[in-house]
């Protein structure tokens, strides 16, 4: 275990800390949904960056190459990219409504509306 | 951006060979890298640019938006029957290897088709969702 | 090369964490999508980097454009410190960072990952398949249903950004008739 070993897994750490710390703190609806797009990511690089093989190549057979990286996790995260931008349609399209019903994305004033009304 | 020359000439020429290279990455997909995922994105982003430069009621035009919904369906209907015919033909649920007499070729016949529904789907839904968000904001205005 | 890669982009990160106006904030992530893309070159993942060069910094921040000019955001600074927060993220960082001592380091060919059913794929699929990209392979034969319950996925998004988005403009055409 050194510095150099473990890099990859210690940045990936600090990008879904990082994150999350965005979801959590922020309050403006569209900054949460990026937060939640920086954490996705980071999901990305903790799946692909173990696969990798120093001196290997991309999973793509051919004659001249014996060392190949993993390719099992390419075929999840790439599935993962493409619902990832799906589900964050979904998500600014809630966005949107929810601007529209309120006037705001403003966690904070859309929680005091809704108090107001209740009172 | 509709009235500026450089955009519009520049954005002509290169859309075809965006699509071009989305049939590329879609077709060549078997030997390097791409396949239905990216060509679908490709395609979607090649439109979008369109619409970017061109302006929303001319790319309604290029591609309807009646094309655009029932790409988003039938994808996924190319995919599961790919699956079906697999069963007709003898083996199971997306076997693919009964496809052909020789279930190399088989094989790579379902991959085939099973890619073109992937890229289907993801370009119909791509453009689909675009179309939502950028078609909302004169809705409003005229509503 | 990956290592300063990597750094780059918990540069970014941290911008995207400071910067309150949100277009700069989308415009960041873009630049960190295409850092993303580089780094998965570099990791020899070159169909997941092309996915998401077109994907992250393509289409994600088109979308995220579009969102924000119909919501004409501009982020409000909060009054109270986000401690918790803060907290929060650093218990778990934590935790993560224990946990990862003990997994097999960078490019060790050893490692877990390496021994099971991959060596099956990388060997068998070109006789198998008649495919060379084990990507595409994988993908689309030896994980078929995967690969379909992702596609319906996808679908049912788009139908649910239609559902979400589509009332009101079927409204103004009544109130036209």
């Amino acid at each position: 275990m050194s510095l150099a070993s473990h890099y990859s897994y210690w940045v990936t750490i600090f990008l879904m800390i990082a994150g999350l710390f965005i979801v959590i703190a922020r309050g403006n609806l569209v900054k949460k949904l990026v937060g939640l797009g920086i954490f996705q990511t980071s999901v990305y690089l903790l799946y692909i960056a173990p696969g990798k093989l120093i001196g290997g190549t991309a999973p793509i057979i051919a004659s001249g190459f014996r060392a190949y990286s993993n390719p099992l996790p390419h075929v999840l995260i790439l599935t993962a990219i493409v619902v990832g931008v799906a589900t964050l349609a979904l998500g600014l399209a809630i966005v949107v409504r929810i601007r529209e019903a309120y006037g705001t994305i403003e966690e904070v004033e859309i929680l005091e509306q809704d108090r107001r009304e209740e009172a | 951006m509709r009235r500026d020359i450089v955009l519009r000439v520049i954005a002509k020429i290169l859309i075809p060979f965006m699509l071009l290279f989305a049939l590329y990455v879609q077709f060549h997909g078997d030997f390097g890298p791409g396949g239905g995922f990216q060509a679908g994105v490709i395609i979607a982003a090649s439109i979008v640019f369109y619409a970017i430069i061109f302006g929303l009621p001319a790319t309604r035009q290029l591609v309807p938006e009646w094309i655009v919904e029932s790409m988003v369906a039938s994808g996924v209907l190319i995919y599961a029957g790919v699956g079906l015919v697999g069963i007709l033909l003898g083996g199971n649920y997306l076997d693919y290897f009964v496809l052909d007499h020789d279930p190399v070729h088989g094989e790579h016949r379902g991959i085939f088709w099973v890619e073109v529904g992937v890229a289907v789907t993801v370009s119909g839904v791509m453009l689909k969702i675009f179309y939502m968000f950028a078609g909302r904001r004169r809705d409003e205005d005229n509503g | 090369m990956i290592d300063v890669l990597l750094t780059m982009m918990a540069v970014v990160v941290f911008a995207m964490i400071n910067q309150r106006n949100l277009f700069a904030v989308v415009v960041l992530g873009g630049i960190y999508s295409f850092l993303m893309a580089t780094v998965l070159v570099a990791l020899d993942a070159v169909d997941v980097a092309m996915t998401e060069a077109s994907v992250g910094a393509g289409l994600s921040t088109v979308l995220l454009l579009g969102a924000l000019y119909l919501t004409k955001g501009e982020e409000v600074t909060e009054v109270r410190r986000p401690l918790i927060a803060l907290a929060v993220s650093i218990a778990v960082g934590a935790a993560l960072v224990y946990g990862s001592l003990g997994l097999p380091a960078f490019s060790d060919p050893q490692a877990p990952i390496h021994t099971h059913v991959v060596p099956r794929y990388l060997n068998d699929s070109p006789k198998e398949t008649g495919v060379p990209n084990v990507v595409t392979s994988v993908l689309a034969s030896y994980r078929g249903f995967d690969t379909l319950g992702e596609t319906t996925v996808v679908f049912t998004s788009g139908a649910g950004v239609i559902a979400l988005l589509r009332r009101r403009r079927r409204s103004r055409e009544e109130s036209e008739k």
